[in-house]
C-alpha cells in the first residue's frame, strides 16, 4: 500500500524520511531504530527511581506535579455534574492552602467537553498559556476500533465545543500487524481535524496503548511513528488497559522525545497516564523527565500526567511538608 | 536552585557505633597487635575514622596458629551441616545489619552509599547464604566422594569492594571446612573489623575465623607463612606475581583474582540506550576501582560519533560528591596514592595524543576526587588502552568488523571480562566464544552473583570464586 | 642374502614439519646396556621458540574445531597407532630394556588411553560447565575453554605411555602442545610424531622436542606466549625455578608427579588445561 503524500502535519516525515514517503520507506525507518534491551531499560528505570528527593526539591516537585496533571475522569458514568466537580477540583485542589497550583488540564470524554468548557468560565485557557485546558479522548476512545469517518467526527466534534487537546488513540490492531502506513495515515487525519475555523489546531496527544503493544520495541517504534505523523504529544495509554504507564515504558518514550529532539530541534511532550497514583511514584517520573530530556520539560506543555487519585495524594503530601505532620483523607476533598 | 541539583539527602551515620580503636581479631577476640596502631579515614573528607591494628610477622603467627587449631580441634570436625548453619547466621546478621555496614563501606571506601546499600551489602548476605548451603552437599560440588578441606587459608583482599571481597573469601573457605586468615585492605578494614563483631554473634567456634589488619608487609608474611594450606589473594597482577613466585614449590593452593583491562565491544546494531548505560555502568560504577571495570570501549566505527555524544551527555547527569549523598553516583577515589596513579595516567593518555574530556562538575575542597573522563581516538598502543587504571578513566577505540573487535579486545596480557553489545544473538554468542576473559557480559555490565564463576585467563589470575567452580579453590578429591 | 637395514633419522616434529634441530645438535641414544640406537636431535631454545610459534598459530583451529570433530581425530591417532604397534613395541624394547610382553602391554595401554581421551572431547564441557541460577533475568552459563598454548616436559621414565598420558588430556579440550620428550627414550616421540603426522591432527596442535629437558624447560617456562606449564616429568629438574619463571606471566602450572601413577588419566588432567568462562545474557519477554 503506498500511503497519500503526506499533507501538511506530516510535513515531520517528509523532513526526516525524504519526499518518498510510502508505508515501505516508513517500515523500512522504523525497523532500523535501535532496539531495547529490556532488563537494561528497566535496571535504567529502576536506579532513577532510587532517587532520593527531600526538602526543598521535595516541595518543588509536589507543585510542579500539580500543574502537570491532566485531571481526569472517564466513565460511562460521567454526568454533567461529575465534571463540574472534577472542574472546581481542578480550579481549587486544596480549599485549605489557597497557594496550591492549579492542574493543566482537565481530561473528559468528548460529549462533556462542552460542560467542563462551560464550569471553567473564564478560567478556561482557551488557546491562551493563562487557565486549565480542557482534554477530549477521542478517536472512539479507548479501543479506538470505530470507522475512520466516525474517529474523526469524533475529534471534530470534540475541537467544535472546544477542546484545547484531544487524546486520540492509535489502532493497535493495524499497528500489531504491520500496517503502519494506516496508523501513520490515521495520525495525520486526526491531527487536520484537530484544526479549527482559525486554521489553528487542537494540541494533538497520541495514545500507544503500550500495554496492548507489549514489547518496548513496539512502544519505541510507535513513538517515533507518532511523532513523525504531527503527534504534539505521546501518551502511555488510555487507563483501560493493563499495564497502564510505568517508568520503564515512559522512559522508553522520553528517550525517544530526547532523539527527535537531537534530530531536529523539536520538542515533543509525553503524557504517562494511567497506574501513578502516589507522589512517591511521581516523583521517580519527574526525575525521569529530568535526567532523560532535561529540566524544561518539566512544564504542562511538554510533560502531563494523566491521573485522577495522583492529585489527592500529593496533596496530602504537601500538607505534611507544611504542617510537619501526617495528614489524612478527610482532609482533602474527593474530586 | 534548579531541580536537578537535588536537595541533600544525606545517609546518617548514627547507625554507626565505631570504636576508636580495633586490635587485631585472633581466636574469635580483638587483641593487641605488637606494632604501631595506623589510622583509617575517610577519602571523601581525609578525617580519621579509627585506628587500627598494624599486625606483625608474629601476631600473624598467632592468626595463623588460632586458625590451625580450631582447624585441628573444632571445624574440621563438624559435619557440613553444622558449619552450613554457621553460615546461614552469618548471612542474616548481615542483613540484620546491612544498614550499618552499608554506611560503614561507604564512610571508609568513599563508595556511593546507594552502591554500598543496593550492590555491596546485598550480595554479601547472598554469598553466606548461598555457600552456607554447599557445606553438606561438597559430594556434588564436582570432585568426587569425600572432597577434603585444605587446612588454613590465608586471605588477602583489596579496597575497592572491602565487604564484599571478603565474602568471596570466607564465605567459600568455611563451607568447604577451611579456616581462615583474612587481611583487609590497608585503606578499608572497616567493615571486615565490624564483620568480626557478626562472627562474634553467630558465635563461630573460636579461631574459624581470624582478621589481621595490616599494610603489605602483614600480607607478604601471611601468604607466605608456612602452616598456611591455601593462598587466596585480589588485587594487583604484580603482587599476584609476586605471590605466584613466592609459593612456588610450597604445595600452597593459589587463587588469584588480578587485574583487568576489559574491552566493551558495541556492535552498530546495539540497543543503544542501555549500551550507553552499559558503557556508564562498566566504567564509572564505584569509581572504576573494578578490576573487572569496562575500561576499554570498542565502538564500530560508524556509529562512533553518536555514542560518544550519547555518553558525553550521559556523563553530565552524574553526580560527583559525599558518598553518604544517597543521590550521589561517583564517590571519592579511595586514597591519595590511587589519585596519583590515576591523574598521572591521565596525563600520560593526554601526552600521547588522545582526546580528553572531562564531566563538569564542583570537586569538593577535601577529600580525593576525579571527575569522570573519555579518552577518545586512543589508540591501541597507548599506555591508556594498556594499563590498568582503575578509576573513572574510560579510553574509546574504534572497530570496523567483529574480527577487528575480537582482535582488539584479546589484544592485552589480561583476560578478565568483556562486554558484547548487539541486538544479534548469533553474533554475541560467536563473540563470547572467541573472547579471551572470564567473564562475558552480553547487553549488560558489571553484575554479580553468587551463583555464577568470576575469575580470569592469562595475566588476570587464575581459580574461580562464586559458584560451584568456587568451593573447587578450597577442595581437594579425596585420594 | 640378508638386508642391510635403513635405519631412521629422528628429527624434532614443528608445524607439522620434521626439521633438524636449527643447532645442528644431535646425541646418543642407547640401549641400557649402552649399544647405540640412533643420533637425536637435541633442541635448541630456538627450536623451542619455533615450536610455540607453531603451536601459536595451531591454537584457533583446533580449539575452534567441534568436539564432535576433535573426538574423532583424536580417534583417528589410536588408530594409525594400532597399525604401527609393532614399531613402537620394537623401540620401546630397545631403548628401555624390557621384555616384548612388557613393551606390548605399554602400547597396548597407550591406545586405550588415547582412546579414553578421543572420547572426553564432548563430554567434559557438560561435566565441568554448567548453567547458573542468578538471581535476575540473565542466561548464565559456565563452560571450561583450552588455555591455549601448553608446554610439557613429558615423563623421563617412560617411552610412550607418559608422553601420550601427558599430551592426549592437554589436546582434548584443544589446547595446542609442545612437548619436550623423555631425554633418556626419545626415540617413541618421534615414532608418535609420524603417527601424528599422518593422522588429521592440524599442523602444529603437536610439537615434539627431544634433548636436554633442563636446557629447554626454563625458555618455555619464561615464553611469554605459554598459556600453562605441564611439569609431570619435570621432578628431577629445578621445577620450583620454573615454575617462578612461568609466574612473570601467571601460567597456570600443574606440579610434577612421579612413579608408576604419574600422570594417570584423570578429568583434573583435561581440566588443568582450561580457563573457565561465564557467559551472562539478558532475558526478557517484552
Amino acid at each position: 500500500m503506498t500511503i497519500e503524500r503526506a499533507v501538511s502535519p506530516a510535513q515531520r516525515a517528509i523532513q526526516v524520511l525524504g519526499d518518498d514517503l510510502t508505508e515501505t520507506t516508513l517500515k523500512r525507518y522504523l525497523e532500523g531504530i535501535p532496539g531495547i534491551d529490556a532488563v537494561g531499560l528497566e535496571q535504567r528505570a529502576a536506579g532513577l527511581g532510587t532517587r532520593s528527593i527531600k526538602t526543598t526539591s521535595k516541595a518543588w516537585a509536589l507543585d510542579r506535579i500539580i500543574e502537570l496533571i491532566d485531571l481526569t475522569t472517564l466513565e460511562g458514568a460521567d454526568t454533567p455534574g461529575k465534571v463540574r466537580s472534577l472542574v472546581a477540583k481542578a480550579l481549587l485542589p486544596d480549599p485549605s492552602d489557597l497557594s496550591t497550583p492549579r492542574v493543566a488540564a482537565v481530561c473528559v470524554y468528548g460529549d462533556m467537553v462542552p460542560y467542563a468548557v462551560e464550569a471553567l468560565g473564564a478560567a478556561h485557557s482557551a488557546g491562551t498559556d493563562e487557565g486549565v485546558n480542557v482534554a477530549a479522548v477521542a478517536t472512539a476512545f479507548p479501543s479506538g476500533r470505530a470507522s475512520l469517518a466516525v474517529k474523526l467526527a469524533d475529534t471534530a466534534d470534540a475541537v467544535a465545543a472546544g477542546a484545547d487537546e484531544i487524546d486520540m488513540v492509535i489502532d493497535r490492531g493495524a499497528f500489531l500487524s504491520g500496517r503502519f502506513g494506516q496508523v501513520f495515515d490515521e495520525i495525520v487525519a486526526v491531527k487536520e481535524a484537530c484544526r479549527r475555523a482559525d486554521g489553528s489546531y487542537a494540541h494533538l496527544k497520541v495514545i500507544l496503548e503500550t500495554g496492548e503493544l507489549n514489547t518496548y520495541d513496539n512502544v519505541r517504534r510507535a513513538s517515533w511513528l507518532a511523532i513523525l505523523a504531527g503527534g504534539d504529544f505521546i501518551k502511555t495509554s488510555t487507563g483501560k488497559v493493563a499495564p497502564a504507564a510505568t517508568l520503564p515504558v515512559t522512559l522508553s518514550m522520553l528517550e525517544v522525545v530526547r532523539d527527535w529532539h537531537r534530530l531536529t530541534g523539536e520538542k515533543i511532550g509525553v503524557k504517562p497516564a494511567g497506574g501513578i497514583r502516589s507522589s512517591k511514584d511521581a516523583i521517580k517520573y519527574v526525575v525521569t523527565v529530568a535526567e532523560t530530556v532535561g529540566e524544561e520539560w518539566l512544564q504542562p506543555h511538554l510533560f502531563r500526567f494523566g491521573a485522577s487519585s495522583l492529585l489527592n495524594d500529593v496533596l496530602l503530601q504537601r500538607q505534611k511538608m507544611k504542617s510537619g505532620h501526617y495528614s489524612g483523607a478527610d482532609y482533602v476533598t474527593i474530586d | 536552585m534548579t531541580f536537578l541539583e537535588y536537595a541533600p539527602a544525606p545517609e546518617s551515620t548514627a547507625i554507626l557505633n565505631l570504636k576508636p580503636e580495633y586490635g587485631l581479631f585472633i581466636g574469635n577476640e580483638f587483641v593487641a597487635a605488637e606494632g604501631e596502631s595506623f589510622s583509617t579515614i575517610s577519602p571523601a573528607t581525609e578525617k580519621e575514622i579509627a585506628r587500627v591494628a598494624n599486625a606483625s610477622a608474629a601476631d600473624v603467627d598467632r592468626a595463623v596458629a588460632a586458625a590451625r587449631k580450631a582447624y585441628d580441634k573444632t571445624w574440621s570436625k563438624l559435619s557440613g551441616r553444622d558449619r552450613g548453619k554457621y553460615l546461614f547466621r552469618i548471612a542474616r546478621l548481615v542483613q540484620e545489619r546491612a544498614r550499618e555496614l552499608a554506611v560503614a563501606e561507604s564512610l571508609d571506601n568513599g563508595k556511593p552509599i546507594k552502591e554500598s546499600r543496593d550492590v555491596d551489602v546485598p550480595l554479601v548476605a547472598a554469598w553466606f547464604f548461598y555457600y552456607a548451603g554447599w557445606a553438606d552437599k561438597l559430594d556434588y560440588a564436582g570432585l568426587g566422594g569425600n572432597p577434603r578441606s585444605l587446612g588454613v587459608a590465608a586471605q588477602v583482599i583489596p579496597w575497592n569492594f572491602p565487604l564484599l571481597m571478603l565474602a568471596w573469601k570466607i564465605a567459600p573457605a568455611l563451607a568447604a571446612g577451611n579456616t581462615v586468615v583474612l587481611k583487609p585492605a590497608e585503606t578499608t578494614p572497616l567493615t571486615a573489623l565490624l564483620f568480626a563483631e557478626i562472627v562474634q554473634q553467630a558465635d563461630l567456634p573460636a579461631g574459624v575465623v581470624n582478621i589481621i589488619t595490616g599494610a603489605g608487609e602483614t600480607g607478604r608474611a601471611l601468604v607466605n607463612h608456612p602452616d598456611v594450606d591455601k593462598v587466596a589473594f585480589t588485587g594487583s597482577t604484580e603482587v599476584g606475581r609476586q605471590i605466584a613466585r613466592s609459593t612456588a614449590g610450597s604445595g600452597k593452593k593459589v587463587t588469584l583474582e588480578l587485574g583487568g583491562k576489559a574491552a566493551n565491544i558495541v556492535f552498530d546494531d546495539a540497543p543503544i540506550d542501555q549500551a550507553v548505560e552499559g558503557i556508564v555502568n562498566g566504567i564509572f560504577f564505584n569509581q572504576g576501582h573494578v578490576c573487572c571495570a569496562g575500561s576499554r570501549l570498542l565502538v564500530q566505527e560508524n556509529i562512533h560519533d553518536d555514542v560518544v555524544e550519547r555518553l558525553k551527555n550521559r556523563l553530565s547527569t552524574l553526580r560527583l560528591g559525599d558518598p553518604l549523598d544517597k543521590n550521589t553516583d561517583i564517590g571519592a577515589i579511595n586514597s591519595a596514592e590511587q589519585l596519583q596513579r590515576i591523574r598521572e595516567l591521565s596525563d600520560i593518555g593526554e601526552a600521547e595524543g588522545a582526546e580528553r574530556w572531562t564531566a563538569e562538575c564542583a570537586i569538593p575542597e577535601n577529600g580525593f576526587w576525579f571527575a569522570p573522563t573519555i579518552f577518545d581516538n586512543v589508540s591501541t598502543s597507548s599506555r591508556i588502552a594498556r594499563e590498568e587504571i582503575f578509576g573513572p578513566v574510560l579510553s574509546v577505540l574504534t572497530f570496523r568488523t567483529p574480527a577487528e573487535a575480537i582482535a582488539k579486545a584479546n589484544n592485552t596480557p589480561y583476560g578478565l571480562s568483556a562486554g558484547i553489545w548487539s541486538d544479534k544473538g548469533s553474533r554475541i554468542l560467536a563473540v563470547a566464544d572467541k573472547l579471551r576473559a572470564g567473564v562475558i557480559w552480553a547487553n549488560t555490565f558489571n553484575r554479580f552473583d553468587p551463583a555464577s564463576p568470576f575469575g580470569g585467563y592469562k595475566e588476570s589470575g587464575y581459580g574461580r570464586e562464586g559458584g560451584r567452580h568456587g568451593l573447587a579453590a578450597y577442595l581437594k578429591g579425596a585420594k | 642374502m640378508t638386508h642391510i637395514a635403513v635405519p631412521k633419522t629422528y628429527k624434532l616434529f614443528i608445524g607439522g614439519a620434521f626439521p633438524r634441530s636449527e643447532s645442528g645438535r644431535t646425541y646418543e641414544v642407547a640401549t641400557p646396556k649402552g649399544v647405540f640406537l640412533a643420533n637425536a636431535a637435541k633442541a635448541s631454545r630456538k627450536d623451542a621458540r619455533d615450536a610455540v610459534v607453531a603451536a601459536r598459530g595451531a591454537v584457533s583451529g583446533w580449539a575452534g574445531a567441534t568436539a564432535y570433530n576433535r573426538g574423532q581425530v583424536l580417534y583417528r591417532v589410536a588408530e594409525v597407532l594400532e597399525g604401527r604397534r609393532a614399531q613402537f613395541e620394537d623401540e620401546i624394547v630397545r631403548q628401555e630394556g624390557v621384555s616384548a610382553s612388557a613393551a606390548r602391554a605399554q602400547v597396548d595401554e597407550a591406545i586405550d588411553r588415547w582412546v579414553w581421551y578421543a572420547g572426553w572431547t564432548d563430554k567434559f564441557t557438560q561435566v565441568v560447565g554448567n548453567a547458573n541460577p542468578v538471581a535476575g533475568p540473565y542466561f548464565n552459563l559456565t563452560v571450561p575453554e583450552p588455555t591455549g598454548v601448553v608446554a610439557i616436559v613429558a615423563p623421563q621414565d617412560s617411552s610412550l605411555l607418559g608422553l601420550v598420558s601427558a599430551v592426549a588430556p592437554a589436546l582434548v579440550s584443544g589446547n595446542a602442545v609442545v612437548v619436550v620428550a623423555s631425554e633418556t627414550f626419545p626415540l617413541s616421540s618421534i615414532t608418535l610424531a609420524e603417527v601424528l603426522a599422518t593422522s588429521d591432527l592440524p599442523k602444529g596442535v603437536v610439537n615434539v622436542l627431544t634433548g636436554s629437558p633442563a636446557e629447554i624447560a626454563p625458555w618455555l617456562a619464561s615464553h611469554a606466549d605459554v598459556n600453562a606449564l605441564d611439569l609431570v616429568g619435570a621432578g628431577a629438574l629445578d621445577w620450583i625455578d620454573l615454575e617462578i619463571a612461568a609466574a612473570d606471566t601467571l601460567k597456570r602450572v600443574y606440579p610434577p608427579e612421579n612413579g608408576p601413577d604419574a600422570a594417570a588419566p584423570a578429568l583434573s588432567r583435561i581440566t588443568a588445561f582450561t580457563e573457565t568462562k561465564t557467559v551472562w545474557h539478558t532475558k526478557a519477554l517484552i
